[in-house]
């Protein structure tokens, strides 16, 4: 696959950006995606966690299945200050 | 893994990665270090990572003005190839009453005292609004700023003494997890992990935050540390709209924009959290972070929330940190920051590496001794939430 494949939209990781990861010895999602921002971005990961996963386990020499996950961050989708303030409102009511 | 070592150090947060690091420099050959999940994943890298010289007790100060020395050069000091994400444009301290005002002098002419070329200095509340601009200015009597102060990444801070530890020598492992430090007569020595393997060692150094207590019983010692969840809501990115970091002690909230563009807004609910070990978000926080910091910053109402994040703090009876040696020999603590240990770690590690190395630490961090809390010498730092 070309290395210039954009592997995170929000945070504009590449491939290439993924592997030089990896090839510094970190093979845990959740680390990766600590330190490059990784699913950090407003999608939250919904497209890029799967590819990283699958990158990462190739170089794991393991299957998806048998790494950690990163954590699955509340609220599931990008929500205004405003909307969650008119929500205390109702509940005050 | 090793089966001996001189030295182990249970916690691969900021500051055992710290310690760590400040051993080996010291000429350490045999130092083990062991993180039960990664690097950084606990308190470290759940804190909003602020550094600031603005503290109200003279330790801190002291602590704080060599910590921000070293942050300002910490890539260059341990050779580390990314960034640290430091911003330094300023750290603002809220007054919602003329009594918070006057501690906020109170802890300048402190700083002042220690350190003449300090610069924080006392705002009026339009000069605050300068800084944050839409600032709400209702109820607001001023603030304490120092322009010198700022926050960082606390994941690649944490890297950073990692790295530089383990090209020094020192073994890190993570993903091991202690589940016993082993003591014979008056002295540690070693530790058993939860899959049963020993490591023999004269001394163990407990640096796991509220993690710690347990091997504390295990040996013997009262260790007054409890686990308090704090949560952080984080926005979209947005252009650079605020180069510093505000706190406001009255409300219990602090934000900060990182340099990828997100906010970070932190409140915690100190009254109302269970003393437990949950890291999982709540629903009720979202509310409450909203309401908080958009009375601060109205024109957040505009701001899309992406996600939140849970962590603990250690808290201590008086908010300060647990430093130094122990009356069991070999066995040394470093944690109970209660929320703003981060910014110390490079300050600390060297203090325990010089105490660990029966050496008179560059800073006098006896007044905190586990022994205070015995002998009610307490030191509560006022400059924190």
């Amino acid at each position: 696959m070309d290395e210039n494949t954009i592997i995170c939209r929000c945070e504009d990781l590449t491939l290439a950006d993924i592997r030089e990861i990896i090839k510094k010895g970190f093979l845990n999602p959740q680390e990766i995606k600590r330190l490059t921002r990784c699913g950090m971005g407003p999608c939250q990961g919904s497209t890029c966690r799967e590819l990283l996963l699958r990158e990462v386990a190739s170089a794991a020499g393991k299957s998806v299945g048998e790494l950690e996950m990163t954590t699955f961050r509340p609220p599931t989708k990008p929500i205004k200050a405003k909307s969650i303030l008119m929500g205390v409102d109702n509940n005050e009511n | 893994m090793k089966t001996k070592a001189e030295a182990v150090i249970i916690g691969g947060g900021v500051h055992g990665c710290s310690i760590a690091y400040h051993l080996a420099k010291k000429g350490w050959k045999d130092v083990v270090l062991l993180e039960k999940g990664t690097l950084a994943c606990g308190a470290t890298g759940r804190s909003v990572a602020g550094i600031r010289h603005q503290f109200g007790t003279e330790i801190n100060v002291r602590l704080a003005k060599e910590s921000v020395k070293r942050m300002e050069n910490l890539e260059e000091e341990l050779d580390y190839n990314s960034s640290i994400e430091l911003l330094q444009n300023g750290y603002l301290m809220l007054a919602y009453s003329e009594e918070e005002l006057d501690l906020f002098r109170c802890n300048r002419d402190l700083q002042r005292n220690i350190d003449p070329h300090n610069m924080t200095e006392i705002l009026a509340p339009e000069q605050a609004a300068d800084l944050v601009p839409g600032l709400n200015l209702e109820g607001l009597f001023g603030a304490s700023f120092n322009r010198r102060d700022g926050h960082a990444s606390p994941f690649h801070v944490t890297q950073a003494y990692a790295d530089a530890a383990t090209r020094l020598g020192v073994d890190i492992h993570t993903g091991v997890e202690v589940a016993k430090v082993k003591k014979e007569k008056d002295r540690v020595t070693g530790i058993i992990t939860t899959t049963g393997q020993e490591i023999n060692a004269p001394i163990v150094i407990g640096a796991a935050g509220a993690f710690t207590k347990k091997f504390g019983e295990q040996v013997g010692l009262d260790i007054p540390v409890v686990p308090e969840r704090h949560q952080v809501a984080v926005t979209e990115p947005l252009e650079m709209i605020l180069g510093i970091m505000v706190i406001s002690f009255a409300h219990g909230t602090y934000f900060k924009q990182t340099p990828h563009g997100s906010l970070l807004l932190g409140v915690g609910d100190p009254e109302g959290e269970v003393k437990d070990f949950n890291e999982r978000s709540s629903w009720q926080f979202l509310y409450d972070v909203v309401q908080k910091t958009t009375f601060h910053w109205p024109a957040l109402r505009e701001v899309n929330i992406i996600r939140q994040w849970a962590g603990l703090y250690d808290m201590t009876p008086d908010s300060q940190g647990i430093v130094g040696r122990t009356p069991v020999d070999g066995f040394y603590l470093d944690l109970g920051w209660s929320g703003h240990g981060f910014q110390l770690a490079p300050a600390v590690g060297q203090v325990m590496a010089e105490i660990i190395s029966g050496e008179t630490p560059f800073i006098d961090v006896s007044c905190m001794c586990l022994e205070r809390f015995e002998r009610g010498e307490l030191i509560p730092e006022p400059a924190c939430v």
